[in-house]
Protein backbone atom coordinates (compact mmCIF):
# COMPACT_ATOMS: atom_id res chain seq x y z
CA UNK A 1 0.00 0.00 0.00
CA UNK A 2 1.98 3.18 -1.13
CA UNK A 3 -1.07 5.30 0.73
CA UNK A 4 0.34 4.17 4.18
CA UNK A 5 3.94 4.76 3.49
CA UNK A 6 3.65 8.03 1.61
CA UNK A 7 0.08 9.94 1.67
CA UNK A 8 0.83 13.28 0.92
CA UNK A 9 2.39 12.21 -2.73
CA UNK A 10 0.13 9.71 -3.45
CA UNK A 11 -2.81 12.45 -2.84
CA UNK A 12 -0.74 14.84 -4.57
CA UNK A 13 0.04 13.02 -7.89
CA UNK A 14 -3.65 11.66 -8.27
CA UNK A 15 -5.00 15.20 -7.85
CA UNK A 16 -1.93 16.33 -10.02
CA UNK A 17 -3.37 13.36 -12.76
CA UNK A 18 -6.66 14.64 -12.21
CA UNK A 19 -6.06 18.46 -12.85
CA UNK A 20 -4.02 17.63 -15.71
CA UNK A 21 -6.63 15.54 -17.03
CA UNK A 22 -8.74 18.43 -16.82
CA UNK A 23 -6.85 20.06 -18.94
CA UNK A 24 -5.40 22.77 -16.77
CA UNK A 25 -2.02 23.96 -17.10
CA UNK A 26 0.83 22.67 -15.34
CA UNK A 27 1.63 25.97 -13.03
CA UNK A 28 -1.91 26.23 -12.22
CA UNK A 29 -2.83 22.60 -11.09
CA UNK A 30 0.39 22.43 -8.80
CA UNK A 31 -0.57 26.20 -7.33
CA UNK A 32 -4.59 24.69 -6.51
CA UNK A 33 -3.02 21.66 -5.00
CA UNK A 34 -0.70 23.81 -2.76
CA UNK A 35 -3.78 26.35 -1.87
CA UNK A 36 -5.92 22.83 -1.36
CA UNK A 37 -3.27 21.53 1.09
CA UNK A 38 -2.89 24.98 2.98
CA UNK A 39 -6.38 25.25 3.19
CA UNK A 40 -7.44 21.86 4.43
CA UNK A 41 -4.34 22.00 6.82
CA UNK A 42 -5.17 25.02 8.40
CA UNK A 43 -9.10 23.64 8.49
CA UNK A 44 -8.17 20.82 10.77
CA UNK A 45 -5.56 22.54 13.11
CA UNK A 46 -8.69 25.05 13.80
CA UNK A 47 -11.34 21.71 14.20
CA UNK A 48 -8.52 20.67 16.60
CA UNK A 49 -8.65 23.76 18.28
CA UNK A 50 -12.14 23.09 19.00
CA UNK A 51 -11.82 20.30 20.27
CA UNK A 52 -8.97 22.16 22.40
CA UNK A 53 -11.73 24.18 23.92
CA UNK A 54 -13.49 21.04 25.13
CA UNK A 55 -9.91 19.14 26.85
CA UNK A 56 -8.46 22.94 28.43
CA UNK A 57 -11.96 23.18 30.51
CA UNK A 58 -12.36 19.36 31.00
CA UNK A 59 -8.89 19.37 32.79
CA UNK A 60 -9.24 22.88 34.76
CA UNK A 61 -12.47 21.52 36.38
CA UNK A 62 -10.72 18.08 37.24
CA UNK A 63 -7.71 20.10 38.66
CA UNK A 64 -10.16 22.51 40.53
CA UNK A 65 -12.26 19.26 41.63
CA UNK A 66 -15.45 19.91 39.37
CA UNK A 67 -16.61 18.00 36.60
CA UNK A 68 -16.53 20.49 33.71
CA UNK A 69 -18.60 20.62 30.80
CA UNK A 70 -21.12 17.63 30.56
CA UNK A 71 -24.53 18.51 29.62
CA UNK A 72 -24.20 18.54 25.76
CA UNK A 73 -23.03 15.57 23.95
CA UNK A 74 -21.25 12.53 25.49
CA UNK A 75 -18.43 14.22 28.00
CA UNK A 76 -19.83 17.01 27.48
CA UNK A 77 -17.94 16.47 24.47
CA UNK A 78 -19.70 18.85 21.82
CA UNK A 79 -19.58 21.91 24.28
CA UNK A 80 -17.83 23.53 22.29
CA UNK A 81 -20.36 24.40 19.91
CA UNK A 82 -23.04 26.16 22.14
CA UNK A 83 -19.47 28.35 23.17
CA UNK A 84 -19.21 29.55 19.37
CA UNK A 85 -22.95 30.11 18.77
CA UNK A 86 -22.82 32.40 21.99
CA UNK A 87 -19.60 33.84 21.35
CA UNK A 88 -21.03 34.71 17.41
CA UNK A 89 -24.23 35.82 18.30
CA UNK A 90 -22.84 38.49 21.12
CA UNK A 91 -23.09 42.32 20.19
CA UNK A 92 -19.51 43.40 18.60
CA UNK A 93 -18.35 46.65 20.43
CA UNK A 94 -16.10 48.44 19.57
CA UNK A 95 -15.34 50.89 22.15
CA UNK A 96 -15.81 54.91 21.79
CA UNK A 97 -12.34 56.71 20.71
CA UNK A 98 -10.87 53.19 19.49
CA UNK A 99 -8.71 53.18 16.71
CA UNK A 100 -10.84 50.76 14.58
CA UNK A 101 -8.64 49.39 11.90
CA UNK A 102 -5.58 48.41 14.72
CA UNK A 103 -8.47 47.21 16.82
CA UNK A 104 -10.10 44.89 14.34
CA UNK A 105 -6.41 43.91 13.08
CA UNK A 106 -5.22 42.38 15.93
CA UNK A 107 -6.77 39.66 17.22
CA UNK A 108 -6.45 38.54 13.38
CA UNK A 109 -2.98 38.47 13.49
CA UNK A 110 -2.81 37.02 17.38
CA UNK A 111 -4.55 33.56 15.81
CA UNK A 112 -2.62 34.32 12.09
CA UNK A 113 0.75 34.12 14.18
CA UNK A 114 -0.20 30.85 15.95
CA UNK A 115 -1.47 29.39 12.76
CA UNK A 116 2.24 30.47 10.78
CA UNK A 117 3.95 28.00 13.37
CA UNK A 118 2.10 24.88 11.95
CA UNK A 119 3.82 25.53 8.76
CA UNK A 120 7.14 23.88 9.88
CA UNK A 121 5.33 21.45 12.44
CA UNK A 122 6.96 18.03 11.45
CA UNK A 123 3.87 15.78 11.50
CA UNK A 124 5.34 13.08 10.43
CA UNK A 125 8.80 11.61 8.88
CA UNK A 126 6.55 12.60 5.00
CA UNK A 127 3.96 14.69 6.06
CA UNK A 128 4.81 18.78 7.05
CA UNK A 129 4.78 22.12 5.38
CA UNK A 130 7.73 22.80 4.55
CA UNK A 131 11.41 22.12 5.48
CA UNK A 132 12.71 25.42 6.39
CA UNK A 133 16.36 25.44 6.78
CA UNK A 134 15.68 28.06 9.54
CA UNK A 135 12.70 26.89 11.26
CA UNK A 136 13.89 27.55 14.83
CA UNK A 137 14.32 31.33 13.94
CA UNK A 138 10.76 31.60 11.58
CA UNK A 139 8.98 30.07 15.39
CA UNK A 140 11.42 32.78 17.54
CA UNK A 141 9.55 35.12 14.00
CA UNK A 142 5.95 34.28 14.41
CA UNK A 143 6.28 35.10 18.10
CA UNK A 144 7.36 38.44 17.42
CA UNK A 145 4.06 38.87 15.15
CA UNK A 146 2.07 37.76 18.35
CA UNK A 147 3.33 39.99 20.04
CA UNK A 148 2.92 42.79 17.98
CA UNK A 149 -0.64 41.53 18.04
CA UNK A 150 -0.89 41.99 21.66
CA UNK A 151 0.97 45.73 21.65
CA UNK A 152 -1.71 46.68 19.01
CA UNK A 153 -4.82 44.94 20.92
CA UNK A 154 -3.78 47.11 23.96
CA UNK A 155 -3.29 50.74 22.05
CA UNK A 156 -5.97 50.95 20.11
CA UNK A 157 -8.74 49.79 22.91
CA UNK A 158 -7.76 53.22 24.38
CA UNK A 159 -8.47 51.43 27.62
CA UNK A 160 -5.45 52.06 30.68
CA UNK A 161 -6.17 48.91 31.50
CA UNK A 162 -5.30 46.95 28.43
CA UNK A 163 -2.31 49.08 27.96
CA UNK A 164 -0.99 48.05 31.06
CA UNK A 165 -1.89 44.46 30.77
CA UNK A 166 -0.06 44.74 26.97
CA UNK A 167 2.99 46.06 28.34
CA UNK A 168 3.15 43.23 31.04
CA UNK A 169 2.67 40.52 28.44
CA UNK A 170 5.07 42.41 26.12
CA UNK A 171 7.61 43.26 28.25
CA UNK A 172 7.54 39.51 29.83
CA UNK A 173 7.49 38.07 25.98
CA UNK A 174 10.49 39.59 24.81
CA UNK A 175 12.52 38.83 27.78
CA UNK A 176 11.85 35.17 27.84
CA UNK A 177 12.78 35.45 24.04
CA UNK A 178 15.60 35.26 24.92
CA UNK A 179 16.18 32.39 27.05
CA UNK A 180 14.48 30.29 24.40
CA UNK A 181 16.52 30.80 21.61
CA UNK A 182 19.43 30.31 23.66
CA UNK A 183 17.36 26.58 24.71
CA UNK A 184 16.44 26.53 20.76
CA UNK A 185 19.93 26.87 19.78
CA UNK A 186 21.30 23.65 21.92
CA UNK A 187 19.41 21.06 19.88
CA UNK A 188 20.60 22.93 16.91
CA UNK A 189 24.15 23.02 18.06
CA UNK A 190 23.62 19.05 18.74
CA UNK A 191 22.35 18.24 14.75
CA UNK A 192 24.02 21.09 12.78
CA UNK A 193 20.68 22.29 11.45
CA UNK A 194 17.79 24.59 12.44
CA UNK A 195 15.06 22.50 10.27
CA UNK A 196 12.97 20.90 12.54
CA UNK A 197 12.68 17.85 9.95
CA UNK A 198 16.80 17.33 10.33
CA UNK A 199 15.70 17.32 14.44
CA UNK A 200 13.27 14.95 15.11
CA UNK A 201 15.39 12.74 12.12
CA UNK A 202 18.19 12.69 14.25
CA UNK A 203 16.46 11.17 17.57
CA UNK A 204 15.63 8.15 15.78
CA UNK A 205 17.97 6.36 18.23
CA UNK A 206 17.76 8.58 21.62
CA UNK A 207 15.45 11.63 22.37
CA UNK A 208 17.49 14.67 23.12
CA UNK A 209 15.99 14.99 26.65
CA UNK A 210 18.82 12.69 27.34
CA UNK A 211 21.23 14.95 25.67
CA UNK A 212 19.81 18.12 27.50
CA UNK A 213 17.27 17.47 30.35
CA UNK A 214 17.93 20.82 31.57
CA UNK A 215 17.88 22.70 27.78
CA UNK A 216 14.14 20.70 27.61
CA UNK A 217 13.35 22.33 31.25
CA UNK A 218 14.32 25.48 30.30
CA UNK A 219 12.68 25.71 26.89
CA UNK A 220 9.43 24.78 29.07
CA UNK A 221 9.74 27.42 31.06
CA UNK A 222 10.02 30.14 28.37
CA UNK A 223 7.68 28.58 26.08
CA UNK A 224 5.01 28.48 29.36
CA UNK A 225 6.12 32.59 29.43
CA UNK A 226 5.96 33.38 25.63
CA UNK A 227 2.34 31.96 26.16
CA UNK A 228 1.65 34.19 28.89
CA UNK A 229 0.40 31.45 31.08
CA UNK A 230 0.36 30.95 34.65
CA UNK A 231 2.55 31.27 36.30
CA UNK A 232 3.26 34.07 34.01
CA UNK A 233 0.18 35.29 33.30
CA UNK A 234 0.39 38.66 34.13
CA UNK A 235 -1.49 39.65 30.89
CA UNK A 236 -3.82 39.10 33.35
CA UNK A 237 -4.83 40.45 37.20
CA UNK A 238 -8.31 41.11 38.63
CA UNK A 239 -7.52 43.29 41.11
CA UNK A 240 -5.21 45.61 39.08
CA UNK A 241 -5.79 45.22 35.41
CA UNK A 242 -8.69 43.23 35.01
CA UNK A 243 -8.12 40.59 32.16
CA UNK A 244 -5.45 42.89 30.23
CA UNK A 245 -4.89 43.18 26.68
CA UNK A 246 -8.13 41.65 25.67
CA UNK A 247 -10.57 43.66 27.88
CA UNK A 248 -12.14 45.53 25.50
CA UNK A 249 -12.80 42.85 22.97
CA UNK A 250 -16.25 41.00 22.84
CA UNK A 251 -18.14 37.85 20.92
CA UNK A 252 -15.81 36.25 18.57
CA UNK A 253 -12.96 38.61 18.27
CA UNK A 254 -12.36 37.72 22.10
CA UNK A 255 -12.89 33.94 20.83
CA UNK A 256 -10.32 34.56 17.93
CA UNK A 257 -7.28 35.38 21.32
CA UNK A 258 -8.75 32.55 22.99
CA UNK A 259 -8.52 30.27 20.25
CA UNK A 260 -4.83 31.62 19.60
CA UNK A 261 -3.62 31.25 23.37
CA UNK A 262 -5.23 27.58 23.39
CA UNK A 263 -3.83 26.34 20.09
CA UNK A 264 -0.37 28.30 21.16
CA UNK A 265 -0.37 26.27 23.92
CA UNK A 266 -0.76 23.06 22.18
CA UNK A 267 1.90 23.77 19.62
CA UNK A 268 4.42 24.82 21.79
CA UNK A 269 3.20 20.78 23.67
CA UNK A 270 4.23 19.80 19.89
CA UNK A 271 7.64 21.52 19.88
CA UNK A 272 8.92 20.36 23.09
CA UNK A 273 7.84 16.60 22.35
CA UNK A 274 9.70 17.88 18.81
CA UNK A 275 12.42 18.76 20.13
CA UNK A 276 13.30 17.12 23.07
CA UNK A 277 10.72 13.98 23.21
CA UNK A 278 11.98 12.93 19.47
CA UNK A 279 8.71 14.02 18.00
CA UNK A 280 7.21 11.97 15.42
CA UNK A 281 9.34 8.57 16.22
CA UNK A 282 7.88 5.77 18.22
CA UNK A 283 7.35 1.82 16.93
CA UNK A 284 6.69 1.58 13.15
CA UNK A 285 6.42 5.73 12.93
CA UNK A 286 9.22 5.41 9.86
CA UNK A 287 7.37 3.27 7.87
CA UNK A 288 4.01 4.33 7.83
CA UNK A 289 3.86 8.67 8.48
CA UNK A 290 0.37 8.05 9.75
CA UNK A 291 1.19 6.62 12.78
CA UNK A 292 3.97 8.85 13.33
CA UNK A 293 1.53 12.00 12.91
CA UNK A 294 -0.32 9.88 15.48
CA UNK A 295 2.48 9.77 18.08
CA UNK A 296 3.22 13.19 17.26
CA UNK A 297 -0.04 14.56 18.26
CA UNK A 298 -0.23 12.00 21.43
CA UNK A 299 3.44 13.40 22.57
CA UNK A 300 2.00 16.77 21.86
CA UNK A 301 -0.85 16.46 24.12
CA UNK A 302 1.09 15.37 26.78
CA UNK A 303 3.31 19.02 26.33
CA UNK A 304 -0.10 20.36 26.26
CA UNK A 305 -1.13 18.43 29.86
CA UNK A 306 1.67 19.79 31.11
CA UNK A 307 1.78 23.26 30.49
CA UNK A 308 -2.27 23.34 31.55
CA UNK A 309 -0.81 21.21 34.71
CA UNK A 310 1.41 23.94 35.35
CA UNK A 311 -1.38 26.73 35.07
CA UNK A 312 -3.69 25.22 37.42
CA UNK A 313 -1.48 24.67 39.50
CA UNK A 314 1.10 27.45 40.10
CA UNK A 315 0.12 30.91 41.78
CA UNK A 316 0.57 34.47 39.27
CA UNK A 317 4.21 35.71 39.90
CA UNK A 318 4.87 39.20 40.48
CA UNK A 319 6.50 41.49 37.72
CA UNK A 320 9.59 42.38 38.76
CA UNK A 321 10.34 39.16 40.37
CA UNK A 322 9.69 37.13 36.44
CA UNK A 323 11.85 39.61 35.03
CA UNK A 324 14.06 39.14 37.91
CA UNK A 325 13.80 35.20 37.44
CA UNK A 326 14.42 35.83 33.80
CA UNK A 327 17.57 37.98 33.75
CA UNK A 328 19.14 37.07 36.61
CA UNK A 329 18.73 33.44 36.57
CA UNK A 330 17.18 32.02 33.68
CA UNK A 331 19.49 33.74 30.89
CA UNK A 332 22.95 33.10 32.36
CA UNK A 333 21.81 29.48 32.75
CA UNK A 334 21.14 29.25 29.50
CA UNK A 335 24.23 30.54 27.82
CA UNK A 336 26.06 28.56 30.51
CA UNK A 337 24.34 25.48 29.62
CA UNK A 338 24.64 26.56 25.70
CA UNK A 339 28.58 26.36 26.07
CA UNK A 340 28.41 23.52 28.00
CA UNK A 341 26.54 21.49 25.61
CA UNK A 342 28.66 22.61 22.83
CA UNK A 343 32.14 22.01 24.28
CA UNK A 344 30.84 18.23 25.64
CA UNK A 345 29.35 17.68 22.15
CA UNK A 346 32.85 18.66 20.40
CA UNK A 347 34.48 16.42 22.71
CA UNK A 348 32.60 13.25 22.42
CA UNK A 349 31.50 13.82 19.15
CA UNK A 350 33.65 10.33 18.16
CA UNK A 351 32.60 8.81 21.13
CA UNK A 352 30.08 5.81 21.60
CA UNK A 353 26.27 6.69 21.61
CA UNK A 354 26.32 5.33 25.72
CA UNK A 355 29.16 7.56 26.16
CA UNK A 356 27.66 10.57 24.56
CA UNK A 357 24.40 10.59 25.70
CA UNK A 358 25.77 9.64 28.92
CA UNK A 359 28.39 12.65 29.07
CA UNK A 360 26.01 15.22 27.71
CA UNK A 361 23.52 14.02 30.89
CA UNK A 362 25.96 13.59 33.14
CA UNK A 363 27.00 17.84 32.21
CA UNK A 364 23.72 18.55 32.77
CA UNK A 365 23.18 17.33 35.76
CA UNK A 366 26.58 19.01 37.33
CA UNK A 367 25.70 22.00 36.15
CA UNK A 368 22.31 21.79 37.40
CA UNK A 369 23.75 20.72 40.71
CA UNK A 370 26.09 24.13 40.80
CA UNK A 371 23.46 26.44 40.29
CA UNK A 372 21.77 24.60 43.26
CA UNK A 373 24.51 25.22 45.10
CA UNK A 374 25.02 28.54 43.89
CA UNK A 375 21.10 29.57 44.91
CA UNK A 376 21.68 27.77 48.02
CA UNK A 377 24.95 29.89 48.70
CA UNK A 378 23.10 33.68 47.80
CA UNK A 379 20.29 32.36 49.75
CA UNK A 380 22.33 31.89 53.26
CA UNK A 381 24.32 35.16 52.48
CA UNK A 382 20.74 36.77 52.60
CA UNK A 383 19.42 35.24 55.22
CA UNK A 384 22.50 35.98 57.51
CA UNK A 385 21.92 40.14 56.22
CA UNK A 386 18.87 40.07 57.82
CA UNK A 387 19.08 40.63 61.71
CA UNK A 388 17.45 38.09 63.03
CA UNK A 389 13.63 38.65 64.73
CA UNK A 390 13.19 38.09 68.37
CA UNK A 391 10.13 35.79 69.00
CA UNK A 392 7.55 38.17 71.00
CA UNK A 393 9.26 41.53 70.06
CA UNK B 1 5.47 37.72 -16.22
CA UNK B 2 6.64 35.31 -14.44
CA UNK B 3 5.59 34.73 -10.70
CA UNK B 4 8.39 35.75 -9.12
CA UNK B 5 8.28 39.14 -10.51
CA UNK B 6 4.46 39.42 -9.70
CA UNK B 7 5.03 38.81 -6.06
CA UNK B 8 8.19 41.22 -6.28
CA UNK B 9 6.13 44.31 -7.76
CA UNK B 10 3.07 43.49 -5.29
CA UNK B 11 5.76 44.08 -2.51
CA UNK B 12 7.38 46.43 -3.72
CA UNK B 13 4.34 48.73 -3.83
CA UNK B 14 3.97 47.54 -0.48
CA UNK B 15 7.09 48.67 0.83
CA UNK B 16 7.15 51.88 -1.04
CA UNK B 17 2.96 52.95 0.00
CA UNK B 18 4.33 51.55 3.57
CA UNK B 19 7.77 53.30 3.72
CA UNK B 20 5.34 56.66 2.41
CA UNK B 21 2.69 56.32 4.73
CA UNK B 22 5.56 56.71 7.85
CA UNK B 23 6.65 59.57 6.68
CA UNK B 24 3.15 61.31 5.94
CA UNK B 25 1.05 59.87 8.60
CA UNK B 26 0.37 62.32 11.73
CA UNK B 27 -0.25 59.49 14.23
CA UNK B 28 3.22 58.28 15.76
CA UNK B 29 1.89 54.84 16.47
CA UNK B 30 0.48 54.55 13.16
CA UNK B 31 3.56 55.43 11.63
CA UNK B 32 5.43 52.96 13.83
CA UNK B 33 2.56 49.92 12.12
CA UNK B 34 3.72 51.25 8.67
CA UNK B 35 7.47 50.90 9.14
CA UNK B 36 6.67 47.26 10.33
CA UNK B 37 4.52 46.73 7.17
CA UNK B 38 7.57 48.08 5.01
CA UNK B 39 10.10 45.88 6.88
CA UNK B 40 7.89 42.80 6.57
CA UNK B 41 8.11 43.76 2.37
CA UNK B 42 11.93 44.08 3.20
CA UNK B 43 11.85 40.56 4.23
CA UNK B 44 9.74 39.21 1.95
CA UNK B 45 12.30 40.37 -0.92
CA UNK B 46 15.07 38.54 1.06
CA UNK B 47 12.21 35.29 1.28
CA UNK B 48 12.13 35.40 -2.47
CA UNK B 49 15.97 35.76 -3.14
CA UNK B 50 16.24 32.22 -0.89
CA UNK B 51 17.81 34.18 2.06
CA UNK B 52 15.89 32.75 4.28
CA UNK B 53 18.03 33.30 7.32
CA UNK B 54 17.48 37.36 6.53
CA UNK B 55 14.32 37.34 5.89
CA UNK B 56 13.74 35.53 8.86
CA UNK B 57 16.16 37.96 11.32
CA UNK B 58 15.05 40.69 9.33
CA UNK B 59 11.61 40.00 11.12
CA UNK B 60 13.03 39.13 14.66
CA UNK B 61 15.35 41.59 15.00
CA UNK B 62 13.08 44.81 13.04
CA UNK B 63 9.79 43.24 13.72
CA UNK B 64 10.45 41.67 16.96
CA UNK B 65 12.63 43.76 18.50
CA UNK B 66 13.15 47.12 17.49
CA UNK B 67 9.68 48.41 16.16
CA UNK B 68 8.33 47.31 19.57
CA UNK B 69 10.98 49.02 20.96
CA UNK B 70 10.02 52.30 19.25
CA UNK B 71 5.82 51.41 19.92
CA UNK B 72 6.94 51.70 23.61
CA UNK B 73 9.20 54.66 23.19
CA UNK B 74 6.53 56.30 21.83
CA UNK B 75 3.57 55.36 24.06
CA UNK B 76 5.95 56.22 27.19
CA UNK B 77 7.29 59.31 26.00
CA UNK B 78 4.18 61.48 24.16
CA UNK B 79 1.36 62.58 25.63
CA UNK B 80 -0.79 63.45 23.01
CA UNK B 81 0.24 60.84 20.16
CA UNK B 82 -1.39 63.36 17.16
CA UNK B 83 0.89 65.60 15.74
CA UNK B 84 -0.37 69.20 15.26
CA UNK B 85 2.46 71.07 13.89
CA UNK B 86 3.67 71.29 9.85
CA UNK B 87 5.53 68.40 8.90
CA UNK B 88 7.67 70.12 6.15
CA UNK B 89 9.84 73.34 7.07
CA UNK B 90 11.22 75.94 4.40
CA UNK B 91 14.07 73.83 3.45
CA UNK B 92 11.83 71.15 1.78
CA UNK B 93 12.32 71.71 -2.22
CA UNK B 94 15.97 71.32 -1.31
CA UNK B 95 15.64 68.37 -0.12
CA UNK B 96 13.18 66.73 -2.55
CA UNK B 97 15.57 68.42 -4.96
CA UNK B 98 18.71 66.09 -3.38
CA UNK B 99 16.52 63.31 -3.01
CA UNK B 100 15.62 63.11 -6.56
CA UNK B 101 18.87 64.07 -7.73
CA UNK B 102 20.43 60.71 -5.40
CA UNK B 103 17.70 58.79 -7.07
CA UNK B 104 18.54 59.19 -10.44
CA UNK B 105 22.06 58.77 -9.66
CA UNK B 106 21.43 55.49 -7.81
CA UNK B 107 19.13 54.37 -11.17
CA UNK B 108 22.13 55.82 -13.43
CA UNK B 109 24.85 53.63 -11.85
CA UNK B 110 22.70 50.75 -11.57
CA UNK B 111 21.89 51.12 -15.26
CA UNK B 112 25.94 51.19 -15.84
CA UNK B 113 26.08 47.45 -14.02
CA UNK B 114 27.84 44.64 -16.58
CA UNK B 115 24.59 42.72 -14.80
CA UNK B 116 22.03 44.71 -14.32
CA UNK B 117 18.64 43.55 -14.95
CA UNK B 118 20.42 39.57 -14.57
CA UNK B 119 18.60 36.78 -13.27
CA UNK B 120 19.75 35.90 -9.70
CA UNK B 121 22.29 33.91 -9.53
CA UNK B 122 22.60 30.35 -8.44
CA UNK B 123 22.62 29.18 -5.24
CA UNK B 124 25.57 26.46 -4.76
CA UNK B 125 24.47 24.05 -1.77
CA UNK B 126 22.87 25.79 1.42
CA UNK B 127 22.83 28.96 1.32
CA UNK B 128 22.65 29.20 5.25
CA UNK B 129 25.88 26.99 5.83
CA UNK B 130 27.68 29.07 3.27
CA UNK B 131 26.95 32.26 5.07
CA UNK B 132 27.59 31.06 8.71
CA UNK B 133 31.46 29.74 7.28
CA UNK B 134 31.52 33.01 5.84
CA UNK B 135 30.96 34.71 9.09
CA UNK B 136 33.17 32.84 11.10
CA UNK B 137 36.20 32.21 8.31
CA UNK B 138 39.49 34.59 8.78
CA UNK B 139 39.22 34.77 4.23
CA UNK B 140 35.89 36.18 4.44
CA UNK B 141 33.85 38.21 7.04
CA UNK B 142 35.22 37.19 10.76
CA UNK B 143 36.13 40.74 11.71
CA UNK B 144 33.71 42.83 10.59
CA UNK B 145 31.18 40.22 12.83
CA UNK B 146 33.77 40.32 15.47
CA UNK B 147 34.24 44.14 15.65
CA UNK B 148 30.27 44.38 15.33
CA UNK B 149 29.79 42.14 18.07
CA UNK B 150 32.40 44.01 20.51
CA UNK B 151 30.56 47.21 19.24
CA UNK B 152 27.00 45.55 20.56
CA UNK B 153 29.08 44.74 24.03
CA UNK B 154 30.40 48.33 24.35
CA UNK B 155 26.48 49.19 23.90
CA UNK B 156 25.28 47.05 26.41
CA UNK B 157 27.63 48.38 28.64
CA UNK B 158 27.00 52.11 28.40
CA UNK B 159 23.67 51.18 28.62
CA UNK B 160 23.85 50.03 31.94
CA UNK B 161 26.12 52.43 33.63
CA UNK B 162 23.52 55.43 32.66
CA UNK B 163 21.02 53.03 34.28
CA UNK B 164 23.08 52.58 37.67
CA UNK B 165 24.03 56.20 37.66
CA UNK B 166 22.54 57.56 41.00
Amino acid sequence: MEFLTDPIKVVYDWLLELFLGWGWADWVAVLVIYLLGIVLFISAVMVLDILLVWVERKVVARFQDRLGPNRVGPFGLFQPFPDIIKLILKEDIIPEGADRVVFNLAPILSLASVIFLWAVVPLASRIYGVDLNVALLYIVAAGAIGTLSIIMAGWASNNKYALLGAYRMVANMISYEIPMVVALLIPTVIVGSMSFVAITEAQSDYWFVLVSPLGALIFLIAAIAELGRSPFDLNEGESEIVSGYHIEYSGMKFGLFYAGELLHAFTFGGFVAALFFGGWHGPWAQEYPLLGAFYFVVKAMIGYWVIMWVKYTVPRIRIDHMLAFNWKFLTPLAFILLMVTALTHRVLLDAPTWLYISGMFLSNVLLAWITVEVLRAQARRKRESVPPVMVGD
Amino acid sequence: MTAEQIIFFLTAALILISALMVVTTRNLVHAALWLIATLFGAAVLFATLEASFLAVVQIVVYIGAISILFIFAVMLTRRNLLDKVSQTNAGWPWAAGIAIAAFAGLVFLAGQMHNAGAQKGEVFGDPLMALSTALVSPDAYVLAFEVASIMLLAALVGAVYIANRK
